[in-house]
């Protein structure tokens, strides 16, 4: 009986291979975009803990010499036996058959974290590093090629290609004096009472490492937000597709039913067939994932690479998690589309009057409920947003309004198209908007997928080029110099500094140290009062006499995050003293930053001399030129304003090469959805279509007719979908990056990428229209003309 | 104190080779083999004799070794404490070498214990480079910014520092006796067997100086007692746990003893009686015995935390109990190490220390 | 129009192709009407009928023969030439589905005339009153009853004035009273608009209520004279 029954609901779906294919590529699209985005976001991870873990001490600060140059074993064990916790960390080149690596040695004993009583939570220290068995830990592939070195060598899958790890006894001995301590990892628990930091020696945050995770959060979670989203378009697919099988197998179901199987039994048997189906969708979909992540995955590195600094290898593995997250994606999203099919399967009468039309109808009533949902999604999402904070908040509100702006569509759409109809002149315009309105139920998953591609598109494409603009915009404002000087040492700088004064039109000192305000590090700046400055300070809000007040050192300038944080508003007073004069944005760090004027910095810390300088000048070229001859500056040392920005755009293209990719992706799932709606929908409309071709239309006027109505319906459903795209985008740049990186992006509107955008949707319509229309008006008419008979 | 960090350090490196380089088993067993061979480390003999002031520095030919320090104090009001500062030093190969590459290892252990607390800090570093290490005239003996040096003649005065994240201390210790000799002449056998140890004590310490609690600073007197020992093969395989008691007696008599557990011979005890003008009286197995009167939970597990002591030739009977029962060192090794009063036939003070709990 | 004849059909012939070898319908079928007669088409299922029906009405192509409505040979017609033939001078009612489930009823009825350029919202509203349609004007098809839905779709027939009304099994799904109610509605409002009926039918009741009869069997006429003159009608 079970083997029976399978059968017999299985060949529903040979005679109905479109239906199939919809269900299957439904699916498998959905999760193939969620589990690309998962392994890019995966890849991304294992990048930066491997490189916080090789690096040393991933989120732990750094004790570095001051003059750059690197620190002796005395200095350390000087520095230990004044009580300062702090472990080496020596770094060289080692080569090995002509290939270079670099092998980092620490120091198991002193590691942060070593001791089981510490609590850093900090990177920890892999095995086998002393004792007998002291080896070179290196990554898989890179093992083999170090066989000819003087130490044992050993695998181990956490190191990064091309990065060994060691004792520092051994690293010391295989570099050969060319292993150098630039730096210590700080511990983050310090004795009591240690003494203060000789002024030889500088504590940093290393900015690249420490906030990677942090920095690097947002554009995850925006992936994973568009990964999300795929994923629910797919699902939606997912719905309609198991919906139609249900409506369409009732009669298939009773009989089975009549016949004697139990509904329980009915039930598992349709539960194992679509489970059967999320296997195989599943399946394909994360094969299909890899792919997608495979492709993407060098812009994704270039960008992360280029807008932080972190380092992602280009090279995909592949985890085991990712099968196993993408096939319960498939398996969940399958079950949460097909829930309400079973339901309805187990409230069926086993004998009811079944008319293939009483979907259209029953379509009508579910359109209140559908409206009921849709508005406690919006409820949702809106409390979620009130209720919970940071990104969790944005992320709910998010889902919320997505979701229910999804399930409201079909109640809008038939809204516009019965005013349409009524509104109508001839005979057959009214009829296309009557019969679009018909259709309507049939096609509603696939709109809702395009709705929320488009608005998902407009959204992310809204943020990222919002973000583009501000951040360009910045740049000019803040990179206001033609050239940036690093300089290593005092010395160098009393050298230069003649020089400089009566080479460029301005040298404008930058001049820094580490402060703490409200509990977290700050960076507090001190500021040459210059009209540079004046005319391009990025000030968000500020008093009238910003500057004269700043210059005579009468309070400070602190940036948005530091406001954000500390709900700061000019005439506020920081825990320093001094009184906020303004606030100006500063994208590209976490940390707060405090600007006092240059005077009230050098009475405040007297120590601390600038080694970086803002040069104008007319010539940036020539005078760069002629400071690398005449001091044999490093390359790094001198940075040109024209050459950062250039590299900042280039790190936007990038990321729109991802975007554009991805929105590509989401749009090319909402038109298969349409296509496969509609070629679902092809025999079912037979008798709509039948009549009104017997009165009088040709075929071909049908399939133009039909074409028509797929774009107009993509047209409206894109209408719809810009407010909803903008409504996403500004919770992004409001919500979500204030959560993510604590400022706040201006929205702009991007009309043309709208246009653009709205073009490829009906490009999109036309073609997933365009192969059910070229059947219509090619089918023979007997096909047709069995509608009227009762040979069907 | 036979025996008595000889396991901790046991378990401390067998604990440190799990924590710290969790794969490597085949170092746990180099250490686990303390028991059994010690090749190329150099084993105690009773031809040769203790010697000061060189034997007050390092032995890095022997495998382990150890300056151990504990202290029963009192401030102003009354209010008793205790003090721990130990080094231990644990060596990977019977040499010394300059640099990275030193095959020594040293691990400082810091404590303070108070009526309500106890706080607990821990080092470890290498040989060869200067952070931690000991030397024998003048004498000091350091990790870090721990230290224990001389301020006089040999050991008899003594500055002593440690700190952690919540506390540290700042003491003078000076003697008002002499070094004591453990076993034959400073030569400790340590089981029927015939394992044996270096070991000599200095119990006769007064000491004060400032406890830096994290509410306050506490200015405190008191007495201390200075264990040393080194060894290469001091343990049995079967050896599993002991427990410990260093005591001061009011009247100025000190009494060391311990009870050894060996899964498989049964318990082996020894203990010193020393006079007070230092004169010391060893007694063998079975002379010295203690008997569990009460635990506590502490840290998870039931640790006896009041004993009853008995050495019956010197007729004492007397009822140990800790200060702060919660005094578990959450170290590397974890054990019990704690102040405790004394009272009955021989009342006065002391420590207590208690392993494989 | 001049042409007294309503259909002149001569030698129609159609054959499918099916699995590669070709299946006659019909073998030469010749007949006429004139204007406002009615004929039934009777004859075993399979005997090609509704075929008939459907080239007369443009739906379908023949292979060979002619057809001629109101003196117009439609046979080689183009797509959209049949298609503007349908829109103003055939009517068709068939036995289900025939009306367009996405208008209500009114629309329905008003579609064709729309379609035709003949709609007169008056005589729409006459023949639904005379169909006793007027209560349902505003319903979907999907709400009526069969027999109520083959009255819409004569009414919309109607609505457009046709010469010729082709009607195939027009009350196949009803019930006996009910079939026979329409058919009175269908034969009563065709003869007050003088248009001709040409009926593919079962029952030979019905047959026997039209003007003549034409038997088909594998394609042939065998019964029934193929060019009776409508005065030569038979009472009904």
């Amino acid at each position: 009986m079970m083997a029976s029954g399978m059968s017999a609901l299985m060949s529903h779906w040979w005679r109905n291979p479109w239906q199939l294919l919809t269900l299957i590529a439904g699916l498998a699209l959905a999760t193939a975009l969620w589990s690309g985005v998962q392994a890019i976001n995966a890849e991304a991870r294992a990048s930066y803990a491997a490189a916080s873990d090789v690096l040393g001490g991933g989120d732990l600060a750094r004790l570095s010499r001051v003059d750059g140059r690197s620190l002796s074993t005395d200095e350390y064990t000087t520095l230990r036996r004044s009580g300062w916790l702090v472990s080496p960390v020596m770094q060289g080149i080692l080569e090995a058959q002509g290939t270079e690596f670099v092998l980092t040695g620490i120091e198991p004993l002193t590691w942060p974290g070593a001791s089981p009583g510490a609590e850093t939570g900090s990177a920890a220290v892999p095995g086998g590093l002393l004792g007998e068995e002291a080896a070179v830990l290196a990554h898989p592939d890179d093992a083999a090629l170090l066989s000819d070195i003087d130490a044992p060598v050993r695998a181990d899958t956490g190191r990064t290609r091309g990065r060994l790890l060691a004792d520092i006894a051994l690293a010391e001995r295989l570099l050969e004096g060319r292993g150098r301590i630039d730096y210590l990892i700080v511990s983050p628990d310090q004795p009591r009472g240690i003494p203060d930091l000789p002024e030889a020696y500088r504590i940093s945050v290393p900015e690249n490492t420490t906030d990677i995770s942090r920095l690097t959060r947002s554009f995850h979670l925006n992936l994973t937000a568009f990964g999300l989203l795929s994923f629910a378009v797919g699902i939606f697919i997912v719905y309609g597709a198991t919906g139609l099988a249900f409506e369409q197998r009732r009669a298939v179901f009773r009989t089975l039913r009549a016949l004697g199987l139990p509904l329980s039994r009915l039930m598992l048997l349709v539960t194992a067939e679509l489970g059967l189906f999320a296997l195989v969708a599943g399946a394909a979909g994360v094969a299909l994932g890899y792919l997608i992540a495979a492709a993407l995955l060098p812009d994704v590195a270039a960008t992360l690479r280029g807008l932080y600094g972190a380092e992602i290898t280009g090279q995909l593995t592949l985890r085991w998690s990712w099968w196993i997250s993408g096939l319960a994606m498939a398996v969940a999203g399958t079950a949460v589309a097909a829930v309400a099919a079973l339901i309805r399967l187990a409230r069926m009468p086993l004998l009811s009057f079944n008319h293939p039309r009483a979907m259209s109808l029953q379509a009508a009533g579910t359109q209140h409920i559908l409206l009921l949902v849709a508005c406690a999604f919006c409820a949702g999402g809106l409390m979620i947003s009130w209720l919970a904070d940071g990104l969790v908040a944005g992320f709910g509100l998010l889902a919320g309004l997505l979701l229910g702006a999804a399930l409201c569509l079909p109640v809008v759409l038939s809204a516009v198209l019965r005013l349409a109809e009524t509104r109508a002149g001839g005979a057959v315009a009214q009829w296309f908007w009557a019969d679009s309105r018909q259709q309507l139920p049939g096609l509603s998953m696939a709109l809702m997928a395009l709705l929320l591609a488009m608005a998902a598109n407009i959204g992310v494409s809204t943020m990222v080029s919002s973000f583009r603009l501000t951040f360009t915009g910045y740049l000019d404002q803040r990179l206001s110099s033609e050239l940036y000087l690093r300089v290593n040492s005092d010395a160098q700088v009393i050298e230069m500094m003649p020089f400089l004064v009566s080479n460029a039109d301005a040298v404008l000192p930058v001049v820094s140290a580490d402060a703490r305000e409200g509990g977290l590090p700050a960076e507090i700046f001190g500021l040459r009062d210059h009209q540079t400055y004046r005319d391009n300070w990025p000030l968000l809000e500020a008093r009238a006499d910003v500057w004269d007040q700043l210059a005579a050192g009468n309070g400070a300038l602190i940036n948005e995050q530091l406001a954000r944080r500390q709900n700061l508003v000019p005439g506020d007073t920081l825990s320093g003293g001094d009184v906020v004069l303004g606030i100006y944005s500063d994208y590209g760090n976490p940390a707060g930053q405090i600007v006092i004027s240059e005077a009230l910095f050098t009475s405040r810390y007297p120590g601390a001399t600038a080694r970086q300088f803002g040069l104008r000048t007319d010539r940036p070229d020539a005078l760069a030129a002629a400071l690398q001859e005449r001091f044999d500056l490093p390359a790094d040392a001198l940075i040109n304003q024209q050459d950062l920005k250039a590299f900042s755009l280039s790190v936007f293209d990038r990321t729109f090469s991802v975007t554009a990719a991805l929105n590509v992706l989401t749009l090319s799932v909402a038109g298969l959805a349409i296509l496969i709606s509609l070629l679902t929908l092809a025999a079912m409309r037979l008798p709509q279509l039948a009549p009104v071709w017997a009165l009088g239309m040709t075929r071909r006027q049908l399939a133009g007719l039909e074409l028509i109505r797929a774009v107009s319906l993509a047209v409206l459903t894109g209408l719809l979908a810009v407010p909803l795209g903008l409504l996403l985008a500004w919770v992004l740049l409001a919500v979500v990056n204030v959560e993510a990186f604590g400022w706040r992006l201006p929205m702009f509107l991007f009309p043309a990428d709208m246009l653009r955008l709205g073009a490829l949707t009906l490009i999109v319509a036309f073609l997933a229209a365009l192969w059910p229309a070229v059947r219509l008006a090619r089918m023979p008419p007997q096909t047709l003309l069995r509608v009227f008979s009762n040979e069907r | 104190m036979n025996g008595r960090p000889v396991q901790i350090l046991l378990r401390v490196i067998l604990a440190l080779c799990f924590a710290v380089f969790p794969a490597v088993s085949a170092v746990a067993q180099g250490f686990a083999g303390l028991g059994a061979a010690a090749e190329g480390f150099t084993q105690p003999s009773r031809d040769i004799p203790v010697s000061f002031p060189r034997d007050h520095g390092p032995h890095p030919d022997f495998r382990i070794e150890w300056w151990y320090l504990t202290a029963n104090l009192q401030d102003a009001d009354g209010t008793k404490y205790g003090l721990q500062w130990t080094l231990f030093r644990s060596a990977m190969a019977p040499e010394e070498k300059d640099g990275w590459a030193s095959p020594q290892i040293w691990m400082g252990h810091a404590a303070v214990t108070t009526p309500t607390a106890h706080y607990v800090a821990e080092r470890l570093a290498r040989g060869g480079i200067g952070q931690a290490g000991a030397r024998a005239d003048p004498f000091s003996a350091w990790i870090d910014d721990w230290e224990m040096t001389a301020t006089g003649d040999g050991i008899d005065a003594l500055e002593l520092r440690a700190r952690g994240t919540d506390f540290g201390y700042d003491m003078t210790l000076s003697a008002t006796g002499p070094i004591v000799l453990q076993g034959d002449r400073g030569y400790s056998v340590k089981s029927t067997g015939g394992r044996a140890s270096y070991y000599y004590s200095q119990p006769f310490y007064e000491i004060s100086g400032t406890l830096r609690l994290p509410e306050r600073d506490v200015t405190v007197t008191g007495t201390a007692w200075l264990d040393r020992e080194w060894a290469s093969q001091p343990l049995g395989d079967t050896q599993i746990s002991w427990d410990w008691f260093s005591m001061v007696f009011d009247g100025g008599e000190r009494l060391m003893g311990f009870t050894l557990h060996d899964s498989e011979t049964g318990d082996f005890t020894a203990a010193t009686w020393i006079a007070s003008d230092g004169t010391p009286t060893p007694y063998p197995n079975g002379a010295f015995q203690s008997r569990p009167l009460e635990t506590a939970q502490v840290a998870g597990r039931d640790v006896p935390v009041v004993w009853q002591v008995l050495l019956p030739d010197k007729g004492i009977d007397v009822t140990v109990r800790a200060l702060n029962p919660q005094a578990w060192m959450d170290t590397s090794v974890s054990y019990w190490e704690g102040p405790v009063t004394i009272t009955g036939s021989h009342p006065g003070r002391g420590y207590l220390e208690m392993t494989g709990y | 129009m001049n042409d007294p004849l309503a259909l002149r059909v001569s030698g129609l012939t159609k054959a499918y192709t099916s699995g590669g070898a070709k299946v006659p319908v019909l073998e030469g079928v010749s007949f006429s009407m004139q204007r406002g007669e009615t004929l039934a088409l009777v004859g075993e299922s399979g005997s090609g009928k509704s075929t008939v029906l459907h080239l007369i009405a443009g739906l379908d192509r023949p292979c060979a023969g002619s057809i001629e409505i109101s003196g117009v040979e439609v046979a080689g017609m183009s797509d959209a030439d049949s298609a503007a033939m349908r829109r103003g001078t055939v009517g068709l009612v068939f036995q289900q589905f025939n009306l367009i489930p996405s208008l209500t009823v009114a629309g329905n009825i008003a579609f064709h005339a729309r379609l035709s350029g003949r709609n007169d919202p008056d005589r729409n509203g006459e023949l639904a009153a005379r169909l006793g349609l007027e209560d349902h004007l505003g319903k979907y098809p999907e709400t009526l009853s069969g027999g109520q839905q083959q009255r819409v779709a004569i009414a919309r027939t109607l609505a457009c004035r046709p010469a010729l009304i082709l009607a195939d099994e027009p009350t196949g799904n009803l019930d006996e009273a009910t079939a026979d109610r329409v058919l009175d509605l269908l034969l009563d409002t065709a003869r007050d608009a003088g248009a001709a009926v040409l009926m593919v039918t079962h029952s030979a009741r019905h047959a026997g209520r039209m003007n003549r009869q034409l038997t088909l069997s594998r394609g042939r006429i065998v019964q029934g004279r193929a060019g009776e003159a409508p005065d030569q009608r038979q009472p009904a």
